[in-house]
């Protein structure tokens, strides 16, 4: 992972700086908590652009959905070409890596959105 | 001024099928290129027969096999039966077996090599068991015999999730993340043109119903009848390459290989990595034709 600075600083700056994706949100508007390891990060998002990303431990929070994983199992995930089952998220559901909880309407309605968000901290592989 | 344009045509050819399928009248699309042994091309699920143009575009391949790929009923160019508006699509492993046996039949093919993926892949070992004599050589790509659902398909079709981007996003980690961009994109791209409900009702009986589980009965597959080769792609978390090395243990003669830095959709998500693995296995089948 290249992670030069905190995720939830990270995390924005990369995803608000993606035309595209922005795009692709336009019609969300969801909080969504991310679980990685001990450390939980609420992302509140607004038209697919992330307008908070806090740091827990938080009291109360409120989230429509919740993604959680080890942190080895991110780590493995952002590596730039990840073993077979650890590449992508609905294979992480598969194998028990990644849980999914809450309402999940808008993670699947958003899916690709979704994906592509959370693989940006992914390192490019050498050469591209 | 010059003379006329000579148009950059790639060598398949298309055209569309009458067939009747279970007493109904169908419009299948098929597609063929080449000459010689006959390569019957099965589709995954919620995808059609454009999964196999880069054979269809091999030179090498054409020489020697007539590589043939139709889309199922409800699929790419081909309609759905008169009626479908009020009927919820699902797929059985019968009318599947019935579909390519009778598409064989209407094109009159004499003992072609049936090679199918995903869905198809399972579909390949239906045939092995009612039918082997028909076929020279079955392939099997990510070929299972049974899959646990791993997620809930309604979310494939309800009103209030658009179902090309949730079929496409559904299937994109599929694809194994050293695929050419070109070839990923196409291929979900035809995941994002699938009808409402048609990728759901394909999983049907993939997933879930008895018919089409096959585990019971590998121990009848005889591959001296019709050999089976089995190809399946590392990054397949779907049918994974140990799902199709319990399927190559409990088949006498199956033959697998597992294909490095390739997923759930070789022929069209890394079609030319894909060939380094086929070519051998139709090299193999040619040369025991004589």
């Amino acid at each position: 992972m290249a992670q030069a600075q905190a995720l939830e600083r990270l995390l924005p700056q990369l995803a608000n700086g993606e035309p595209a994706l922005l795009h692709r949100g336009r019609f969300l508007d969801v909080t969504f908590l991310l679980k990685i390891g001990p450390s939980e990060y609420l992302v509140r998002i607004h038209r697919g652009r992330i307008e908070a990303m806090q740091r827990g431990p938080h009291v109360q929070p409120r989230w429509t959905f919740a993604l959680a994983a080890s942190a080895a199992a991110w780590r493995t995930f952002w590596e730039p070409l990840p073993p077979p089952g650890a590449h992508d998220l609905i294979a992480m559901l598969k194998t028990g890596a990644l849980t999914l909880e809450g309402d999940q309407h808008p993670f699947m309605a958003n899916l690709r959105y979704f994906k592509e968000l959370l693989a940006l901290p992914r390192a490019k592989p050498e050469g591209q | 001024m010059t003379g006329s344009p000579i148009p950059n045509f790639e060598a398949a050819i298309g055209r569309y099928l009458r067939l009747e399928l279970d007493g109904q009248q169908h419009r299948l699309y098929v597609e063929e290129a080449g000459a010689g042994i006959a390569l019957i091309c099965l589709h995954t699920a919620g995808s059609d027969g454009r999964q196999f143009r880069a054979l269809m575009n091999d030179a090498a391949l054409r020489r020697h096999f007539r590589v043939i790929a139709f889309d199922l009923p409800w699929h790419g160019k081909s309609s759905p039966p008169e009626g479908w508006q009020d009927r919820e699509y699902r797929l059985t492993s019968a009318a599947y077996v019935k579909c390519v046996l009778a598409v064989a039949d209407a094109m009159g093919l004499e003992k072609p090599v049936c090679m199918g993926c995903s869905i198809g892949g399972r579909i390949v070992l239906h045939l092995a068991l009612a039918a082997p004599q028909r076929f020279r050589a079955l392939i099997g790509l990510e070929s299972a015999a049974h899959a646990e659902p791993y997620y809930d398909l309604d979310w494939l079709h309800r009103p209030d999730v658009h179902g090309g981007e949730i079929c496409g996003a559904m299937i994109s980690g599929l694809i194994a993340p050293s695929a050419p961009a070109r070839e990923r994109w196409e291929t979900i791209w035809h995941y994002m043109q699938g009808g409402p409900g048609v990728f759901k009702g394909d999983l049907h009986f993939y997933f879930y119903t008895e018919d089409g589980d096959v585990r019971g009965r590998l121990s009848e597959i005889d591959t001296a009848a019709c050999p089976l080769y089995l190809l399946t792609g590392e990054y397949d978390y779907s049918c994974t390459p140990t799902d199709s090395r319990e399927l190559a243990r409990r088949i006498k003669g199956a033959k697998l290989t597992v294909m490095e830095k390739l997923g759930h959709f070789p022929m069209s998500e890394d079609p030319a990595l894909f060939l380094s693995y086929l070519r051998p296995v139709l090299e193999e089948i040619r040369a025991a034709a004589g």
